[in-house]
């Protein structure tokens, strides 16, 4: 075992700041060894089912009735809220995608060129709240007082549509609402499950992603041969949970 | 004010790649190196363990080993004419942040530039006659030789344990490696990788087509390797967690991998962390440097007072420094004027995707790693005849599967919906029999296209942010089209039921991810009066400051460049060693 210097800290720069975005961040001096410290890592927290940490109730309904129509249950998986991916949006509002705290949110903000990228000073958490409720007067006003979630799926399908085609009053920021919450669905779908989504895989299994096995090196070569075996996540796969 | 600390030999500014080297060099030449980094430590054991580092939703759809833009962004504008406006999120390219730099999410391909491309604007002079060389076009010779270069492309290689197969070996031309590399004095330290089925199909379709396919040069290990520096390495497991994420299994080189280990355990060298420079100091004269002011994460700032800095930030951020700093003469775009900000580039991306039957066709797609496959050449920079064309340049085309987590990679056909039960069935039906042919393309410094301060957005530290002011000129596109119809004729050629061709076209976006490949600003050269460092990546105007770099790059190449920032690297590390404590001043005589 090499001795292990520990992270000789900078005498005036001991406590920890919070600098806007780096919440880990401290200034430290590293010399005479390589800094390693056993199970110093980071590794994300398993988010679990349950209630609601951001949406209100009325809003989990409607996500979880949109992220179904996005994502439908049918022969080849169950749908978006099956999957797991309204419980996946609602916690990652609650953490740094939430408030866009890792981004560049000084102004002035200017509208620009479609080539310049995003320059709303709206952040996730402000555009589902806005987008829900736009959504919720939108469509009791034209579906007799009912919120999305009532709604058929063939209407709820058409309420998609004209969403994402800028076919709704406020059409840019329910087109921008539109598109966050496609990303978010599929992110929530693909993800590992450790983030409450993709719940028992079911989307790595539905296309053939084997996971985090790490290590394909027997099967690089085997071309244009399926490869054998299901798919594992970073909490390793339910039917070794006995073995914990 | 900032507290003054003791005088160091050396700082050097960024622990990435080029940090790394250069602070390797230089205390093994026995001088005492500090070296300052914006970013946090980061090691293998403990930062990229494997029990959580393959997570495509934290490391490639939430960039969580890239710059914060909170933190540090830039300005972008198509033309002088728009205002700039911030990437408030980073989509064009992913600058690294932390020890390693970019080159702990990097791919690993890692080629050489030709002979031909280091003196560029005499090549294609002596070719295709000086006329033919567009007036807005600002290619130039980088002052220096593939012959002067290619010892320090040896010395990167076996630092990092490149694998693949020499394709010119002393001048003679070997069967299986690129025909159209310069000759290297020996072969690469490592065998190729192997391949899965989509290179190896690109592979036998382009022989059949009259191409001369070879391996990608690969920082992923073939197998287990210890470098020069004694550091031992692993071997590539293929896992497709590789571009963007950090490499668990030691096998992708990068600064913690091949140098760190050694580096570390020196009693002349320290690292500060989260220690972000604010300006490079220069005396009174403007021709010396006394060291550098930085901030920690407190905000407090230190003076590091030191004989020697090198700045070793990421490209962009070298120009920024400069120009922050006050070295050199900014470049005007009106009157072409100055030096600093001028001939920024970038790299042109273009692919063509092949969508195949999946009765027949089963790729694997999620089997790979960033630079795991088969390459061609013919289409590259000069290596065909560009006489009747209207263009130059062109680019490596490389069948490169990195890998195909599906929150980013889950192919349907151009016009399927993108979401619904016809989008789930679309993306099961391709997700394992699609392929894409890429082919990275040179980018040719042009007089529009340039680096300065922003005049209104600051960062953190209220500081200017860069300005990047590019698009992509009129013979990038064109290049572009032709490569592209090329490329598609191969995946044709494949087999794919459909070929979805992608030439870049239109104006730069900074919105979908192109490549970290942003080049130029502070660039070598033969004169001062057009580039800001010299041969050895010394600053003409101040003979203790080095800046070493993508920034040196005059223009970019049809290959991704970091082999060339590695030799870069160890020719600057050698020019100190060798020349410059010998006799510390100017080492050309402008």
């Amino acid at each position: 075992m090499p001795v292990i210097t520990r992270r000789q800290l900078l005498a005036s720069t001991a406590c920890v700041l919070a600098v806007e975005g780096l919440s880990r961040a401290v200034a430290r001096t590293y010399a005479g060894a390589l800094p390693w410290e056993p199970f110093d890592g980071s590794p994300p927290a398993m988010e679990r089912p349950g209630p609601s940490r951001f949406f209100t109730h009325d809003e989990a309904r409607a996500i979880e009735a949109i992220v179904d129509r996005l994502i439908p249950r049918d022969e080849l998986s169950v749908g978006g809220k099956d999957a797991g991916c309204a419980d996946f949006i609602d916690r990652q509002l609650r953490g740094p995608f939430g408030d866009s705290r890792q981004l560049y949110m000084r102004p002035p903000f200017a509208k620009g060129a479609i080539e310049q990228g995003p320059q709303s000073p709206v952040v996730p958490t402000q555009r589902y709240r806005a987008g829900l409720a736009a959504l919720d007067a939108y469509c009791k006003r034209n579906f007799s007082g009912q919120g999305f979630a009532s709604l058929a799926p063939a209407e709820q399908d058409d309420v998609l549509r004209r969403l994402e085609a800028g076919r709704v009053p406020d059409a840019e920021e329910q087109q921008a609402f539109f598109e966050l919450v496609l990303q978010n669905t599929m992110e929530g779908f693909f993800a590992d499950p450790i983030y409450g989504g993709n719940r028992d895989m079911v989307a790595w299994k539905m296309i053939g992603f084997p996971g985090v096995r790490y290590d394909f090196r027997d099967h690089v070569e085997k071309h244009n041969v399926k490869y054998p075996l299901p798919p594992v996540g970073l909490m390793g796969r339910a039917d070794w949970a006995t073995l914990r | 004010m900032p507290t003054k600390l003791r005088r160091t030999d050396v700082v050097v500014i960024g622990l990435g790649w080029s940090g790394a080297i250069l602070a390797n060099e230089l205390t093994d030449e026995g001088l005492d190196v500090v070296a300052l980094e914006r970013g946090p430590w980061r090691d293998t054991a403990r930062d990229l363990s494997i029990n959580f580092v393959p997570d495509e939703l934290r490391y490639n759809a939430r960039l969580d080993l890239v710059l914060r833009p909170a933190q540090q962004t830039f300005t972008v504008r198509n033309n002088a004419g728009q205002t700039a406006l911030p990437m408030r999120e980073f989509g064009s390219f992913h600058p690294g942040n932390g020890v390693g730099g970019a080159g702990v999410h990097w791919a690993g391909i890692t080629w050489r530039f030709p002979p031909s491309d280091f003196r560029l604007r005499s090549h294609l002079s002596e070719r295709y006659g000086a006329a033919a060389i567009p007036s807005d076009m600002t290619i130039q010779d980088w002052g220096t030789s593939y012959q002067e270069m290619e010892p320090f492309y040896d010395k990167f290689e076996y630092l990092a344990g490149v694998s693949g197969r020499a394709g010119n070996l002393q001048g003679t031309i070997q069967d299986g490696g690129n025909p159209f590399e310069g000759a290297r004095q020996r072969d690469y330290p490592n065998p190729p990788l192997k391949v899965t089925f989509g290179p190896k199909l690109f592979a036998d379709t382009a022989r059949s087509m009259g191409y001369r396919p070879f391996p990608i040069p690969s920082a992923l290990l073939s197998r287990p390797y210890i470098n020069p520096l004694g550091v031992a390495m692993g071997e590539c497991t293929f896992c497709g967690f590789c571009t963007n994420y950090g490499c668990a299994n030691y096998s992708k080189a990068s600064a913690q991998t091949t140098v760190l280990p050694v580096l570390m355990l020196k009693p002349n060298f320290k690292v500060r962390t989260e220690c972000e420079v604010l300006r490079i100091n220069v005396d009174k004269s403007g021709t010396s440097t006394t060291g550098v002011t930085y901030v920690d994460s407190s905000n407090r700032e230190w003076e590091q007072p030191a004989d020697l800095v090198i700045v070793c930030a990421f490209m962009l951020d070298n120009v920024r420094l400069l120009l922050l700093s006050g070295v050199g003469k900014p470049f005007d775009f009106r009157t072409g004027e100055g030096q600093v900000g001028r001939n920024f580039s970038y790299q042109t991306q273009n692919s063509a995707q092949g969508f195949f039957d999946n009765k027949r066709f089963n790729f694997n797609p999620f089997i790979g790693g960033g630079a795991t496959g088969m390459a061609i050449d013919e289409l590259n920079n000069d290596n065909f005849d560009h006489g009747l064309l209207g263009f130059f340049g062109g680019g490596s085309t490389r069948c490169a599967p990195i890998g195909a987590a599906p929150i980013l990679t889950r192919p349907i056909p151009p016009g399927t919906p993108r979401w619904g039960g016809t989008w789930k069935k679309a993306t099961v039906d391709s997700y394992l029999s699609t392929i894409s042919v890429g082919c990275e393309s040179s980018s040719y410094s042009d007089r529009n296209n340039f680096l300065d301060l922003d005049p209104t957005y600051k960062d953190r530290l209220g500081r200017p942010l860069m300005r990047i002011t590019f698009d992509f000129p009129e013979n990038d596109l064109k290049m572009s089209q032709y490569v592209t119809a090329k490329v598609a004729e191969i995946v044709r050629t494949m087999g794919a039921s459909q070929v979805v061709p992608s030439p870049r076209t239109g104006h730069w976006s900074v919105v979908p991810y192109q490549s970290t490949h942003t080049v130029g600003g502070a660039i070598m050269g033969a004169d001062p009066s057009n580039s800001v460092v010299n041969k050895y990546l010394q600053t003409w105007d101040v003979p203790n400051l080095f800046v070493v770099g993508a920034s040196a790059f005059p223009q970019n190449s049809g290959f991704n460049p970091t082999g060339t920032v590695g030799a870069l690297a160890f020719k600057a590390a050698d020019a100190i060693r060798n020349l410059y404590l010998k006799a510390p001043g100017p080492l050309v005589r402008a």
